[in-house]
């Protein structure tokens, strides 16, 4: 866990490479809101993928020399943005386990320390107050296995949820089930991925939501994709860009 | 871990998930196993200390088990039990049928043990005349209906009510078909008391061998146990060498983590702890007891500082309950004796990649099982390592079939992720094409899979890189 210290003046962003290609909109809201509470935000744009695609495939020194790309782009003393927890998982638990006995070890574990998952930095770090301008909804969540297992930080993105006053949020009944994303998994395993992902859609139509909120773009490109396919009229939304529309109103 | 015939793993999961009555039974029954463990677990901080203790306990067990092993097997000879060590399980298979043999035995009872699944034994003595009668109830139920266990600890999880009343009608002489539990059972009773009153030896499982005192333990919950290691006059315990723990104190932690984590109990209704054959004065149990020590691999296992982890495993089950991939497929599916998270890690080890590597694949990599390993096995990381290994023959052939999948295509296709990822330039060429393309993407490779069950995902005209250069956030 992260040590939660004072509020600083300037931060870093990393957009992660699903945010950056499908959903830039809510990239933008996560930068806005951290934006919106005075803070500096630094994105280097050299910045490309954290390397979880290669780790988790079996290509280990394809992700290494990815990983290593990104963590000279991110050399000052701040903190790391991250609007993802499956990518922050990667950079802040897995990167130290993937350099063990590397050369650059130490260098990565210090990186590795800076990293904080959109939600947590929000809450723990910025105390976000949120005003909702929108009309009464109905919200479901979906936890990414990763912000609930690894980073721990679910309860921050749920009470960013209950700050919005117009905002009822309806959890799942299996909310800590994977959605069956698991990157490449869902693409060698098609059917075991289907099958999960259907079950995820059967418990997310029964909350009577109008919408499914995540935190993490994998799990949110499987859900919509097969709400898509399957007809059903949901929409899913990554929590930051659902927030940025609620307090201006749109 | 017998398998016969290549494993079609697609198409095993295929038709598993074609068959609803076996995703309903799975699903009911995970999630009644889940929730028990919740609430005997309720205490988060105590649960999290107790597996910290397991832990310890069995790495510090396996930092020494070459010594443990030959303590135990000192301290179980001075007590009176003879200890033979197999290396193969033709080896283990052997030796029993010796025992066997020795004592002109054709009828063997057995109380619930994987590590005989593991050798196939029902099989091998079958085929040499000899019965092997299974006596825990679930085991009892798939042997009448010639079916493996789909569940480490529940066997016969797949089955319903309805399913094992028509199985107890159609193969048990004169059975009326009757759901009723209570009724079922007392039939089971029944055609078991005889089966023990006519066995000449009996056949268990270890589930911790005592190295200090040569005592080996035996939990379970229907008595059947205690029948098959006490009535016949011959008891022989098989057990993987990694069963071994160094003290009788190190048990009850891992006693309380295994019933707690397996079926959510406080302790078990049998807690076996069998130290000798009967003595003079005693009044029951058998003349002689065995034990036959098994390796079938282990020991190489143990030589890989990581994966040496995976012996770790008190056979518990809780990573199968917890397992979104078993709950749906079930345990036949993964086409070995060991099946759900643990079997994914065991079985490519054991059998080599090329049977079993396809296994490493069916993980999402959830965390749901690491979550709740009871000895805190890092299952998702070990999955991750043995995909490693199948591209890759860096690790001096450790794991058998090392490199087994290592091709160009594949190869290629990570270089150039690689290369994308590290070069800016063509990292933005990269964008402007998928941005241009949009939802028009052509559906082969890999999307071909995805699109079986999702809409193509749409990419973003313009690129969070290029919001943000137009925007002008600060880049340094």
């Amino acid at each position: 866990m992260n040590d939660y210290t004072s509020k600083p003046d300037t931060v870093y962003y990393f957009g992660t490479c699903l945010i950056d290609m499908l959903y830039p909109e809510a990239g933008i809201a996560g930068l806005n809101l951290i934006r919106r509470e005075g803070v500096r935000v630094i994105f280097p744009p050299e910045q490309t993928c954290c390397g979880q695609p290669a780790y988790n495939s079996g290509f280990p020194r394809e992700a290494k020399t990815v990983a290593l790309k990104q963590i000279r782009l991110f050399s000052k003393e701040l903190p790391i943005v991250v609007p993802s927890g499956s990518c922050a998982a990667m950079m802040k638990h897995h990167y130290p386990l993937l350099f063990e006995g590397d050369a650059n070890f130490k260098r990565v574990r210090e990186f590795s320390k800076r990293i904080y998952e959109l939600s947590e930095f929000l809450v723990r770090i910025l105390g976000i107050k949120l005003e909702d301008q929108g009309a009464p909804t109905k919200v479901t969540w979906h936890s990414s296995c990763s912000a609930a297992r690894e980073m721990g930080v679910i309860e921050d993105s749920k009470s960013l949820i209950h700050q919005l006053n117009n905002v009822e949020l309806i959890e799942l009944k299996n909310e800590h089930e994977c959605c069956g994303f698991g990157g490449t998994f869902s693409v060698k395993q098609p059917e075991i991925s289907g099958a999960m992902v259907a079950d995820k859609i059967e418990d997310i139509v029964q909350t009577g939501a109008s919408r499914i909120l995540a935190g993490d773009c994998g799990c949110l490109m499987n859900i919509s994709g097969a709400m898509e396919y399957q007809n059903v009229s949901l929409k899913g939304q990554h929590l930051a860009e659902f927030i940025w529309e609620r307090i201006n109103g749109k | 871990m017998a398998n016969k015939a290549e494993l079609d793993f697609t198409r095993n999961t295929s038709q598993a998930l074609k068959d609803k009555q076996l995703r309903k039974n799975f699903k009911f029954a995970m999630g009644n196993f889940i929730l028990k463990r919740q609430q005997i677990f309720a205490d988060q901080k105590e649960t999290e200390r107790l597996r910290e203790l397991g832990n310890a306990i069995k790495k510090r067990a396996l930092s020494r088990l070459p010594q443990l092993l030959e303590e135990l097997e000192e301290k179980c000879t001075r007590n009176g039990i003879r200890v033979h060590w197999a290396e193969t399980t033709m080896e283990a298979n052997q030796q029993v049928l010796k025992i066997m043999n020795a004592h002109s035995a054709t009828r063997l009872v057995k109380g619930k043990s994987m590590v005989s699944e593991e050798m196939g034994l029902n099989e091998f003595l079958e085929s040499r005349g000899i019965e092997a009668a299974e006596t825990d109830l679930g085991e009892f139920i798939i042997q009448l209906n010639d079916e493996k266990p789909s569940h480490i600890i529940v066997p016969a999880i797949h089955k319903n009510k309805e399913q094992i009343a028509q199985i107890f009608h159609e193969k048990l002489p004169d059975t009326p078909y009757t759901e009723d539990v209570e009724e079922l059972n007392a039939i089971a009773r029944k055609t078991l008391r005889q089966k023990f009153f006519e066995a000449q030896v009996g056949l268990s499982g270890v589930n911790f061998a005592v190295a200090e005192t040569g005592t080996l333990c035996l939990i379970e919950n229907e008595g059947n146990g205690r029948m098959s290691t006490t009535v016949p006059p011959v008891h022989i315990a098989v057990m993987g060498l990694e069963k071994v723990v160094e003290k009788l104190t190190d048990v009850p932690p891992l006693l309380r983590l295994l019933t707690g984590s397996a079926t959510g109990q406080l302790i078990t209704t049998y807690v076996n702890m069998i130290t000798s054959p009967r003595k003079d004065d005693e009044k029951d149990g058998p003349r002689e007891v065995h034990l036959i020590i098994l390796d079938n691999g282990r020991s190489k296992i143990l030589t890989d500082p990581q994966l040496r982890q995976t012996l770790q495993c008190i056979r518990c089950g809780t990573c199968l309950n917890h397992c979104p991939v078993y709950t749906r497929i079930g345990g036949h599916a993964y086409g070995f004796v060991y099946p759900g998270p643990i079997g994914k890690i065991l079985n490519p080890q054991v059998e080599g990649l090329k049977k079993a590597g396809v296994l490493t694949a069916a993980s999402s990599l959830c965390e749901a099982c690491a979550e709740v390993c009871p000895v805190k096995i890092p299952i998702p990381m070990l999955l991750r390592r043995l995909r490693n290994e199948s591209y890759s023959t860096d690790s001096l052939g450790l794991v058998k079939d090392s490199g087994y999948k290592k091709n160009l295509a594949e190869t290629l296709a990570w270089k150039g992720w690689e290369l994308i990822n590290t070069h800016p330039h063509l990292h933005a060429i990269g964008q402007k094409l998928t941005g241009a393309l949009g939802s028009k993407v052509p559906a082969w490779g890999p999307l071909k899979n995805w699109t079986r069950y999702r809409s193509a995902p749409r990419f973003a005209k313009k690129s969070l890189h290029q919001l943000i250069a137009e925007q002008g956030v600060e880049d340094e």
